[in-house]
């Protein structure tokens, strides 16, 4: 076992993917992940590790460097945060398509419209339908374990899919926080050397990219969508490896005193230790609270979410992003259609709150559950706006 | 393959016999685009990885289960040939520096249609080339979106009709002239910039040659004929691209280091433009008063040209 | 050296099943589009007149197809299962020693 240190998580991040020997790093800066590149940059500078640091000039760029790089075998990462999110929009779903192992580290923070450089959700969600494996980390030991994990995982051949980690901005990404390093010797044996699928190489050439016309363009969306749904099985074994080695364990949903709870919250990212201290709080005044934390976002985990919800008979879904004009907040709206056909399901409370960096304190959940309680519509409702 | 040192004598058996560029795609009869890109692969040989933009050469050559690419092939998006290509050329130098590739060269040459040059691809080009990328990117300018239907793009020239710069009764056309991305790239100091045409086969391989040779940034802009979208015979392909040069429409010049040098001799006096105009359809909207304006157009550019060909000295000669 | 196809990744017939499709539909077979004959395309195809061939190879150089090539004797030919009848060969040949001639139905 390493030993433990304190560190920004975002310098962690760029540590552990140090740790994970990439060979090229495509950054483009933008607040709050700019420590995540500038320390990335640091290390590849020093000299400490091999690899190219491409200084892009977008983030359009820097995904599309990367899945270039990635393309001639190269373990390639790239970090952003909403408005690079947004910009890269256009090709993540290529880069997936193309099933090229790209690892990204996502630093949490609200889209623009107005501009907002604190955190929320709202720069992951426009995302889902990328194909991309989507993470959340909840602290910094997590963040230093997930981005080694993730090389892994998007490398595996029974996924090669991109990763995405979130990295709540500035909530997350700022913290100083007690962390233990795996070693070098330790990552290596877990992390081998990347073994592409095929490479774009003289030697052996293959042509990537090519266009589908309508006659085959279906099956190739089945065989895209089967490959992350199919993907979960190797996530989680990786998973399982990895608690074996560093007696840390994760898997795709985690609860914390959920069992037997009558009212469930469920969160996603850093929020979740806040929670899970108002959780104590109120089982310590005797009510049945339990919380339930998603950390694969996709592919979407619902066996694993049906068992941790079992037979609670409310769940505060805690939606840290818009949907504007939907049926809800996204994450709320996914639950309940997963829920929709089973005979015995919860009833959904959808609370919008923390966006564009707003605090949610340990009160804050206290307060919704309360309100939950008193709620009688269905309607997804923003917590703590001033009316 | 042997590496042949005299090109001075115009004789196809010094052209490379291997076709890099399988026939059977799809493009248009008479294709000066596919013709350029042909004789691109030839010169360049195998050592290469291609990025490419989306575009005509992409569409024609990738349908999937099919490729008409026997080098390797990359193509993501339109305007990131230059951010792959970038992306290409450092995966090839760490994996070769660490060992787990072959230790030899291999050239990234990214390559990209109007669009994906000057256009909406402007931004990853440049910052490509500002990085000092060991990259040559090649544009093959047909001087429109030819691929969607012939829509106008900044390298469309002056007074062209295409789909969206229509000749109608009010505007007559393209209005403004070709956006001169060779100059964008000599200011950004990249050492090799060339213009090539197909119609000059062994120019066009020179000029490959020693661009592939630069070990940094190198740009070649290729004129490409299109019958199609041009609205001329098929035929005519070729020859519309000897008088392009001859009228000094697309003069043929190299800037090395910032030296620039005519690299195919005109005529003591060009051809005027006319000679150019008259075959093809996209200029049949053009009245005498109008071929008098291209006219001048192309003479005030050939004239900024010759200026720097015998005014401006080499970045090294300074 | 050219390595030969990926083992288990045999062609399949077309139209493919959604798990025959290669990962990112990449081709592994480079310059596998001859498998597409363009041929059909033509409405006219170039004949030679060997007697004021001078071989020079520049219809050759000038095909867009790259389907043109030389026979035992050196004389030109151009392959019709891609010649797509664009006729810049019989347009660029000095001699005139090509001609384009129309297709019979």
């Amino acid at each position: 076992m390493g030993k433990r240190v304190g560190m920004e998580v975002a310098i962690a991040a760029s540590e552990a993917v140090a740790l994970c020997n990439i060979d090229v790093a495509a950054v483009y800066p933008i607040t709050p992940q700019s420590h995540m590149a500038e320390h990335l940059a640091d290390i590849i500078h020093d000299g400490r590790i091999d690899a190219e640091f491409i200084t892009v000039e977008s983030e359009h760029s820097s995904i599309s460097a990367c899945a270039g790089a990635s393309a001639v075998g190269a373990r390639a990462y790239t970090a952003t945060s909403s408005q690079g999110l947004m910009l890269m929009h256009e090709i993540l779903p290529i880069v997936s398509a193309m099933r090229l192992p790209v690892v990204m580290g996502n630093a949490n923070r609200a889209v623009s419209g107005p501009l907002n450089i604190w955190n929320d959700h709202t720069d992951i969600m426009p995302q889902r339908d990328s194909g991309w494996i989507c993470m959340f980390a909840e602290n910094g030991q997590e963040v230093v374990d997930m981005t080694i994990q993730s090389f892994k995982i998007a490398e595996h051949p029974d996924v090669m899919l991109p990763v995405v980690l979130n990295i709540d901005g500035f909530q997350l990404t700022h913290m100083i926080e007690p962390l233990e390093f795996p070693t070098q010797a330790q990552v290596n044996k877990f992390l081998p050397p990347r073994k592409p699928f095929a490479t774009l190489h003289p030697d052996n050439p293959v042509s990537m990219g090519c266009f589908n016309m309508p006659d085959i363009f279906t099956e190739t969306m089945k065989a895209k969508d089967t490959a992350l749904k199919n993907s979960k099985k190797t996530i989680v074994k990786i998973w399982n490896e990895w608690g074996k080695m560093f007696g840390r364990h994760y898997r795709p949903v985690e609860t914390y005193r959920a069992k037997g709870a009558e009212t469930l919250i469920l969160t996603m990212g850093s929020m979740g230790e806040t929670a899970s201290i108002a959780v104590d709080e109120m089982r310590g005044k005797g009510r049945s609270v339990g919380l339930v934390k998603l950390r694969l976002w996709r592919p979407f985990p619902v066996e694993e979410l049906r068992a941790a919800i079992g037979g609670a008979k409310t769940l505060i879904v805690m939606d840290r992003a818009v949907s504007f004009g939907g049926a809800g907040g996204p994450v709320a709206t996914e639950i309940k259609s997963f829920l929709f056909q089973d005979r015995k399901r919860p009833r959904i409370v959808d609370f919008i709150m923390g966006l564009g960096g707003r605090d949610v304190a340990v009160d804050d959940f206290i307060a919704m559950v309360d309100r939950a309680k008193k709620k009688k519509d269905e309607t997804y409702e923003f917590y703590g706006v001033r009316e | 393959m042997t590496i042949v040192q005299n090109y001075e004598l115009f004789a196809p058996k010094l052209i490379d016999s291997e076709e890099y560029f399988s026939a059977g795609h799809r493009a248009c009869q008479g294709c000066g685009e596919v013709l350029a890109l042909r004789h691109i692969l030839k010169a360049l040989g195998e050592d290469v990885i291609i990025s490419n933009a989306t575009g005509c050469m992409e569409i024609v050559s990738s349908a999937y289960p099919q490729t008409a690419w026997t080098v390797p092939y990359i193509h993501v998006a339109f305007e990131n040939a230059g951010a792959v290509g970038s992306g290409v050329e450092s995966a090839v130098k760490a994996l070769r520096r660490k060992g787990r590739i072959p230790d030899r060269d291999v050239k990234s040459v990214a390559i990209a249609g109007d669009g994906g040059t000057a256009d909406i691809g402007l931004q990853a080009l440049s910052g490509a080339m500002e990085r000092g990328h060991d990259l040559m990117f090649v544009c093959l300018d047909n001087e429109a979106y030819m691929n969607t239907g012939i829509q106008r793009s900044s390298l469309t020239p002056f007074m062209a009709a295409t789909t969206t710069s229509p000749a109608g009764r009010e505007i007559k056309g393209q209005r403004t002239g070709k956006k001169n991305v060779c100059e964008i790239m000599v200011a950004q100091g990249v050492s090799y910039v060339a213009t090539a045409c197909p119609s000059y086969p062994i120019d066009l391989v020179n000029k490959v040659k020693k661009a592939k040779a630069v070990k940094g940034p190198s740009y070649l802009h290729v004129f490409s004929m299109c019958p199609t979208g041009w609205r001329c015979a098929s035929e005519l392909t070729i020859k519309i691209g000897r008088l392009a040069v001859e009228t000094g429409v697309f003069p043929l010049y190299e800037v090395e280091n910032g030296k620039y040098r005519i690299t195919v001799e005109m005529p003591e006096r060009r051809r005027p433009v006319e000679d150019y105009l008259k075959h093809q359809g996209r200029f049949s909207h053009l009245n005498a008063e109008d071929i008098k304006l291209v006219q001048q157009k192309v003479d005030y550019e050939m004239k900024k040209l010759m200026d720097k060909v015998s005014g401006l000295k080499g970045w090294d000669e300074i | 050296m050219k390595k030969p196809l990926k083992k288990g990744l045999r062609r399949p017939s077309w139209p493919e099943k959604w798990h025959e499709v290669t990962p990112g539909c990449m081709v592994f077979t480079p310059g596998n589009a001859r498998t597409y004959k363009t041929g059909s395309w033509k409405a006219r195809h170039p004949v030679w007149n060997d007697e004021k061939c001078i071989k020079c190879g520049l219809c050759y150089i000038y095909c867009p197809e790259g389907c043109i090539k030389p026979n035992e004797q050196g004389f030109y030919r151009a392959d019709l299962d891609y010649c797509k009848g664009c006729g810049i060969c019989a347009h660029e040949c000095w001699p005139e020693a090509i001609t384009m001639e129309e297709e019979e139905e």
